[in-house]
């Protein structure tokens, strides 16, 4: 007989025996603890998760997870994880890539793996910055960003992973930040949760060719005033005193100043739900607004693609009965040619 | 008028025939396929033997009337066992002046024409290009040449269709079936297996009772219209063919795709995963794997090609009988993923149904021009076994073979088919499903190194393959990736000594290979002059080539690669039996080379690139030019050694 019961897992037991290769500093390790320390809490066995990556430096997350996993070619992640989880949907498929990887060179495939709503969870390392090769601009670097290989400025307009993978129909957008372990353990929870396609981008330091790019939101004296952290049902405050929050001023959302008439209740209350809204959410940049961190849209509505697949499969066989390969081969028109 | 079909067999008589050819020619919207197919069918129910040649443009709707929006489909029948749809047509159905203008050169001389004479009219010879002034039906060069037989069809099918109530536009959609009952009168066929499709298709699928009512009308009108018209003076019949004892059926080479993977997956026990992206000549097999969902097979449409193999890939990993199908251009696109196949060592099968290229090239077109680029087409060194089906019914059996080799190799299999064994039909002497061996497949759930991890990249010594865990076994997670891993391990190495270990033992894991592959057949002589040596779709041509060439008294063999990476262990041996090696091929010498290159002899190739299948006149004259070139050069050289 199996042992039906879960075993008690440690992060310890998610931790594989290889050296980490990151440079010391980089925002990955954190990322790495966090989701090691996740997993113990859910009820997935170990054999069932599959850790699968692009190529990049936050590509080589499946070697340090003590999981199934594939390290597999530039951008095309989201494409092996379809397959995995189409062929056993009973595993549980945690992809982990950076923003060349899933943006640019896979913006494709990530962008096809939301809109079917594959049950995948897709962790985003977003460090704007090409790392593995040596610093060139990213599809999230700022406009006029000089590297290597701009070294005027990049003449490309970003792209916002939020505001995409809402657009893309994604089911399930959060945010956090490499260095608030808690905060990324909280919101990895409830990705692995939804059920479908769950997208989480995590704004990670590379403090090698891009170091401090995201210290606006991730350093203690600035975060209060430069991110707002979004709860479902409650109203939108920040601040350091919090004293700050938004509103809708007609088809706009703005920054309004508590006091003075205004109050709480004036305020804009989070609904996950509501897509209109986390697309506004997902297009508050620094330093105008703060950038929302936590979960920005998570819907019920679609089924998953692997489930709807795996249904076809199951009334095919209802409704025809298992497949009797003779009657399929001698199908339609025969005929038979006898001795003489 | 019902006629008496008694006194009109008494006016015409009968003349027998060995084998025809006829194609029938129309405009894309014609339904040229279905009446080519329906001909087809009657003729293997019959009992004779067949091969077809549908040949379409790549225009859905190509403007009415012009050449390039002509479908053709030509099938061959025979009281003999044939391997090729014909070179010469005996009789050509042209329902318009363009399909006319575009086949009649392929015409023999002699041979029999039928035209639909109403849509010979000056507004159809403008849109085909044919000289203001000029009808080609009163060419008398043409009539001369050819029996040209004008047959006003779109009028009579009206006529006979003039009480049925029904719109103009859906009565003339019945010429085709008409034109097919003329031609099943002229060669003696049963019109039943038509009006029993008819019924069940327009009836009962379509639910268009009336549909398929008009359609057997005009084609039991086309019938009597050959018997009473006298237009005829002989009708012609091909009696059915000694194949071997058996049930047979009629099968495409994509159909034969289908059920060959199918079969496999169900030989080894496991799901089939089939992932691809729409592409001419491949679709029909992703069509074909949707309908069969209760086999256990899943069907997954891709963003695009890359995403496809990738997909595949995925489900290798976490066990199920992998499979991707596309052409050329797609193969390409799936270079990167295949070579990460090679490095995961997983089994995985790549359909390449190849066509004319490259880019876009001509797609509804056939051509072998891909073999390189299986060989080769992938960064680095990253050797792939390679299998060719040589018939549409052999597409089946490859099919078994390369799941077969995928398992035990544990790495990527490319199948070469083409888009004429992809579209072209022969009867199938449907296999004994007992007959076939099981693929034996094995994921093991119990660790191979009880003092510490689990060691993914711990070889069989025999075959070199890596054991296939799956995810979801306790106890044996491991990751895989495309860093060069350390042997037994799978831990990433940069160590230089087991790169060159691991790229040598990959490549000779697929040499290995050859230890279950059959040895290659020689068909006539085991030895002698000539051996014409054959990959692939080209069977049929050079098969019947070195038949015709020893008929005539030539030392001439044939040979077929069904394997070409490995090659069958016995090649090198066969080919040193012969004095010349032939090798024809529809590219500029792609197997050549590697022969050339393995076996460091001298080979002649023959080469053609026109989108079609030899020719197996030209086939035949041209090996005996090289016969008699070769004879001349060796007199040569004799003289010139003379003192």
């Amino acid at each position: 007989m199996p042992d039906t019961q879960l075993p008690t897992y440690t992060a310890k037991d998610f931790t594989t025996d290889q050296d980490v290769r990151w440079c010391p500093g980089c925002g990955d390790y954190a990322i790495l603890t966090a989701v090691r320390k996740t997993l113990p809490k859910l009820t997935t066995r170990k054999e069932d998760y599959v850790f699968v990556s692009g190529i990049g430096c936050a590509a080589r997350f499946p070697y340090y997870m003590e999981t199934y996993g594939m390290h597999s070619i530039h951008g095309r992640a989201p494409a092996f994880a379809t397959g995995i989880k189409l062929a056993n949907p009973e595993l549980d498929v945690w992809l982990v890539s950076g923003d060349g990887d899933l943006l640019s060179i896979g913006g494709n495939h990530t962008m096809h793996v939301m809109r079917r709503n594959v049950d995948i969870n897709i962790i985003l390392l977003n460090n704007q910055i090409y790392g593995l090769t040596k610093g060139q601009y990213s599809p999230t670097s700022e406009f006029g960003k000089k590297t290597k290989s701009t070294p005027v400025g990049s003449p490309d307009y970003p792209v916002n992973p939020l505001s995409w993978a809402i657009g893309g129909g994604c089911t399930f957008v959060a945010r956090s930040i490499d260095i608030d372990v808690k905060h990324l353990e909280e919101v990895m929870l409830r990705a692995a949760a939804h059920r479908g396609t769950s997208f989480v981008e995590v704004y990670q330091d590379c403090n090698i060719y891009n170091h401090q790019v995201w210290f606006y939101a991730s350093q203690k004296k600035t975060k209060p005033d430069s991110t707002i952290l979004l709860k479902h049902e409650t109203p939108m405050i920040f601040g350091a005193e919090r004293n700050k929050g938004l509103q809708m001023n007609g088809t706009r959302l703005e920054v309004v100043q508590l006091g003075n008439g205004v109050t709480e209740d004036d305020l804009l209350v989070h609904d996950e739900t509501d897509r209109g809204l986390a697309f506004l959410l997902s297009q508050l940049a620094h330093p105008e607004f703060p950038e929302p961190l936590g979960v920005i849209y998570a819907s019920t509505e679609h089924d998953t693609y692997d489930r709807v697949v795996h249904e076809q499969v199951r009334q095919a066989i209802e409704s025809h009965g298992e497949g009797d390969l003779h009657a399929l081969l001698h199908e339609g028109d025969t005929w038979v040619v006898e001795d003489e | 008028m019902t006629p008496d079909t008694s006194t009109a067999h008494g006016r015409i008589g009968t003349k027998s025939l060995g084998a025809v050819a006829i194609r029938f020619c129309g405009d894309s919207g014609d339904g040229m396929q279905l009446t080519g197919g329906q001909f087809t069918n009657a003729s293997a129910l019959f009992g004779n033997d067949i091969a077809t040649f549908p040949d379409f443009p790549a225009e859905i709707r190509a403007p009415k009337g012009s050449t390039y929006g002509v479908s053709g489909f030509q099938v061959q029948f025979a009281s003999t066992e044939i391997y090729t749809p014909g070179d010469a047509v005996n009789a050509l159905v042209a329902m318009n002046p363009a399909g006319f203008k575009t086949n009649i050169s392929d015409v023999e001389p002699g041979g029999i024409v039928i035209v639909n004479e109403d849509e010979f009219d000056k507004v159809n010879f403008r849109k085909c290009g044919y000289e203001d002034g000029y009808n080609p039906l009163e060419d008398d060069e043409l009539n001369r040449r050819y029996q040209i037989f004008k047959v006003p069809m779109s009028r009579l099918t009206r006529e006979s269709l003039a009480d049925m109530g029904i719109g103009a536009k859906d009565i003339d959609r019945c010429r085709n079936m008409y034109a097919l009952g003329i031609v099943y009168w002229l060669y003696d066929r049963r019109i039943e297996t038509t009006v029993d499709f008819l019924n069940e298709y327009f009836g009962k699928q379509k639910n268009k009772p009336q549909i398929a009512e008009i359609n057997v009308r005009a084609l039991k009108a086309g019938y009597y219209f050959g018997e009473t018209a006298e237009l005829f003076p002989v009708r012609y019949h091909v009696a059915p063919a000694k194949l071997k004892t058996g049930k047979y059926r009629k099968i495409s080479g994509n159909e034969a795709t289908v059920l060959g993977f199918v079969t496999a997956a169900a030989k080894a026990g496991k799901k089939l995963f089939y992932a691809s992206y729409p592409i001419t000549p491949a679709s029909e097999i992703i069509h074909g794997l949707a309908r069969l969902k209760h086999y256990g097979v899943m069907t997954f449409q891709a963003e695009d090609e890359i995403g496809a193999v990738c997909a595949a890939i995925g489900a290798a990993f976490a066990g199920d009988f992998a499979l991707c199908g596309t052409s050329g251009p797609g193969l390409a696109l799936k270079a990167e993923g295949i070579g990460l196949a090679v490095m995961f060592e997983l089994p995985l099968v790549v359909i390449d149904v190849q066509r004319a290229g490259p880019a876009t090239g001509m797609p509804t077109k056939t051509e072998q021009a891909d073999l390189l680029q299986a060989m080769f087409g992938r960064p680095s060194e990253s050797p792939c076994v390679i299998v060719a089906p040589r018939s549409p019914s052999d597409c089946f059996d490859m099919a078994v073979e390369a799941f077969r080799l995928a398992v035990h190799c544990m790495c990527p299999v490319l199948f070469l088919s083409d888009g004429y064994l992809a579209n072209g039909a022969e009867p199938w002497l449907l296999p004994d499903l007992d007959a076939i061996q099981p693929i034996e497949v094995n994921h093991p759930t119990e660790t191979n190194n009880p003092e510490g991890p689990y060691l993914p990249y711990k070889r069989d010594p025999e075959t070199l393959a890596r054991p296939w865990v799956v995810p979801g076994t306790s106890g044996l997670e491991h990751r895989i990736g495309g860093l060069e891993k350390q042997d037994v391990t799978g831990n990433i190495s940069y160590d230089p000594d087991n790169h060159e270990h691991m790229v040598r033992t990959r490549a000779a894991k697929v040499l290995k290979a050859a230890q279950i592959i059959p040895p290659l057949e020689v068909r006539g002589p085991d030895s002698g002059d000539v051996l014409l040596l054959g990959w692939g779709g080209t069977y049929g041509a050079i098969t019947t080539a070195g038949d015709e060439l020893r008929r005539r008294g030539h030392s001439v063999s044939t040979a077929h690669l069904r394997y070409l990476n490995p090659f069958p262990s016995n090649l090198g041996d066969v080919l040193s039996r012969f004095e010349t090696i032939i090798i024809p091929e529809l590219n500029l010498g792609q197997l050549r080379m590697l022969i050339r290159d393995r076996f460091l002899i001298d080979v002649i190739g023959i080469n053609e690139v026109r989108g079609k299948m030899f020719q197996v006149e030209a086939l035949v004259k041209k090996t005996l030019e090289i016969m008699t070139n070769r004879s001349a050069s060796v007199c040569d050289r004799r003289l010139n050694s003379m003192p």
